[in-house]
């Protein structure tokens, strides 16, 4: 992830200390790699194992994934898809959420309030501080009056989750967003008679496509993995009907769990190659960041500047 | 202040019309709706009763000693997983030192840590299940392969103590990830200059890169307190009864339907975790500001 911050760093480092080199030898490296991976994999080896039991009679068995695969997810299994379908309608609402809420108001504060910057920052980064069940025991009422202004059904919960994927949203933007003179940008634009609008869709948008991506990517994995407020406020969405499955089948409610893993793993590793393509090379001709700041409280010291892509993990 | 700052600012960018102040609203509003009225509603509800009444009976309530079990199984268990997640990512992140920060163990391990710091939920109660439950895996390898019976004393899995391994499952890729920016941070030039000086590797970590990370050790200790502190989905999957930590005492107050007026204890609650979450976050900050010397 810095490999963004700084490249010529690094090479640096590879070259000239190797007198001194502060990191372990290749050896010790892998060793370290290759202890803490395996045991990481044990439980993920015991879901596959546990979804390939025989059963009574043991041994293994292929039918349970042959099941899902061949469209078996019917009858009892149809929290499932609605769980699965709640969830991915979810993630659209909430990607839309932050993009029309989050977006102009970081541009407009980056280019007429540089003042409120810091205030932006905190509030973007408070939901880290309020754990999503303290966060539920006050959407509980608000809720109730959001569900007679728009009824209960589930996209209304894009609203809160909107409000947890504040802090990753905002610092993949940001990051993105340092990198690029908006205001030069925005005033070459406003000199040739372009709008709001012309600059904010045609100049800024296109410029911080990274960020938006990374950030859209990081908000769809947290919803998919959202369970706290879905419970407590009795909505379905793939987590919650995972936990329902599970009481009749686990065997499904595991296979489901695992393609859902591969699901966010492949998802975080597109993010990786997004974070760290050609495009990051970008910030070496950008103009100095604005005096990155880490003195904002829950900003971990390289924030300012650090994509953050999986800070999706604070929650 | 801003009828003076304005018009300054005015005259150096082309950007005019105080209009855009109107642009701020929708973001504020959503936060005021959705951030700022539910912690307030949350933390508020503790100081009333049933009926609506002002009353600091809810707030006292902390004090029983059921709750202040609960508070300090929680406690202990956010302190222990932190401690070990950060110790053993740490030493990954040690191993990470020099690898091609694009190479692909960096895209396979940024990934993974991203994915399975996401994992601390549902999910992962049905791996350690499969793993360490009663016919885990594990469990069932270790009893008919070594003898050895796990749950000899009673099955744990289903209390404080069985949450453990999987609170360090996600605690271990939380601090790869909250961590590995401030290795990243060590200068080149320092082990160079201890070198000319004549040191070694063994001085170079004692004297220099130790002192340097320990703020941020400290501070993604405090992150991963934090984090185990206010997770809940790993809990509520994995124990369908009893409330031994406070995420769990908070739901059993929410959903209570035998006890009127229970629904307030959730908001008292809600106040005390919030006071152990504000003790942390502080406690980061002050650290971060430490840091902020080493880094750039």
């Amino acid at each position: 992830m810095s490999a963004r911050d700084t490249p010529g760093t690094r090479a640096v480092s590879r070259r000239d200390v190797s007198g001194v080199h502060p990191g372990p030898s290749t050896a010790t490296r892998w060793i370290i790699v290759t202890a803490i991976g395996l045991i990481f994999l044990v439980p993920i080896a015991s879901m596959i194992e546990f979804t390939l039991r025989g059963g009574l009679g043991g041994g293994y068995t292929l039918d349970r994934w042959a099941a899902v695969f061949g469209g078996g997810l019917t009858g009892e299994y149809k929290p499932i898809v609605t769980g699965l379908t709640n969830s991915l309608l979810l993630a659209v609402v909430t990607v839309a959420v932050m993009l029309v809420l989050l977006v102009p108001t970081m541009v407009l504060v980056r280019i007429r309030f540089p003042k409120l910057q810091r205030v932006l920052e905190f509030v973007c980064l408070l939901p880290i501080t309020i754990p999503a069940i303290v966060l539920v025991v006050g959407l509980a009422p608000v809720y109730s009056v959001v569900a007679r202004m728009f009824g209960s059904s589930v996209w209304t919960l894009a609203f809160a989750y909107g409000v947890i994927v504040l802090p990753y949203a905002y610092r993949s933007i940001q990051a993105n967003l340092q990198a690029v003179d908006v205001v030069t940008l925005g005033e070459a634009a406003r000199s040739l008679g372009a709008g709001w609008p012309t600059i904010l869709f045609r100049i800024v948008v296109p410029n911080i496509r990274r960020g938006l991506l990374a950030a859209a990517f990081i908000a769809v994995a947290v919803v998919l993995g959202e369970y706290t407020i879905a419970a407590l406020l009795n909505r379905v969405n793939l987590q919650t009907a995972l936990v329902v499955v599970s009481k009749a089948d686990p065997y499904i409610a595991v296979i489901i769990a695992l393609l859902a893993l591969l699901f966010a793993f492949v998802l975080l590793v597109a993010i990786g190659r997004i974070g760290g393509g050609p495009g990051s090379r970008r910030r070496r001709t950008a103009p100095p960041a604005a005096p990155a700041a880490p003195t904002t409280p829950l900003a971990p010291a390289t924030g300012a500047a650090e994509p953050s892509t999986q800070e999706a993990a604070l929650r | 202040m801003t009828s003076t700052t304005l018009p300054r600012a005015r005259s150096r960018s082309r950007f005019a019309g105080s209009g855009s102040v109107l642009g701020l609203v929708p973001f504020t509003a959503y936060i005021l709706l959705f951030l700022a009225l539910p912690t307030v509603i949350a933390v508020g509800t503790g100081f009333f009763d049933g009926d609506g009444a002002l009353t600091f009976d809810n707030i006292t309530a902390l004090g029983d000693p059921v709750l202040l079990a609960t508070f300090g199984n929680s406690l202990w268990l956010s302190a222990l997983t932190a401690v070990v997640g950060a110790l053993v990512g740490a030493l990954f992140c040690y191993a990470l030192i020099g690898a091609k920060p694009t190479g692909v163990l960096r895209s396979v391990v940024d990934a993974a840590s991203g994915v399975l710091a996401q994992f601390g939920g549902v999910m992962l109660a049905f791996a350690f299940v499969a793993t360490i439950g009663i016919q885990g895996m594990i469990t069932v390898l270790l009893r008919d392969r070594l003898g050895v019976d796990i749950f000899a004393n009673g099955v744990w899995l289903y209390d404080v103590p069985g949450l453990i391994l999987p609170y360090i499952y996600f605690q271990v890729p939380l601090m790869i990830i909250t961590f590995s920016p401030a290795l990243e941070s060590l200068k080149p030039q320092w082990a160079e200059a201890t070198a000319m000086l004549g040191g070694g590797i063994g001085s170079y970590w004692r004297h220099i890169g130790l002192p340097v990370l320990l703020p941020s050790f400290l501070g993604s200790l405090l992150l991963l307190f934090a984090n185990a502190f206010s997770s809940f989905a790993t809990a509520a999957a994995l124990t369908s009864q009893g409330s031994q930590i406070v995420p769990l005492q908070i739901r059993s107050a929410l959903t209570s339907e035998t006890v009127l007026g229970h629904e307030n204890l959730a908001g008292s609650l809600a106040l005390g975790m919030i006071v152990v979450m504000v003790v942390v976050m502080t406690l980061y900050a002050l650290l971060m500001r430490r840091t902020a010397r080493w880094v750039r």
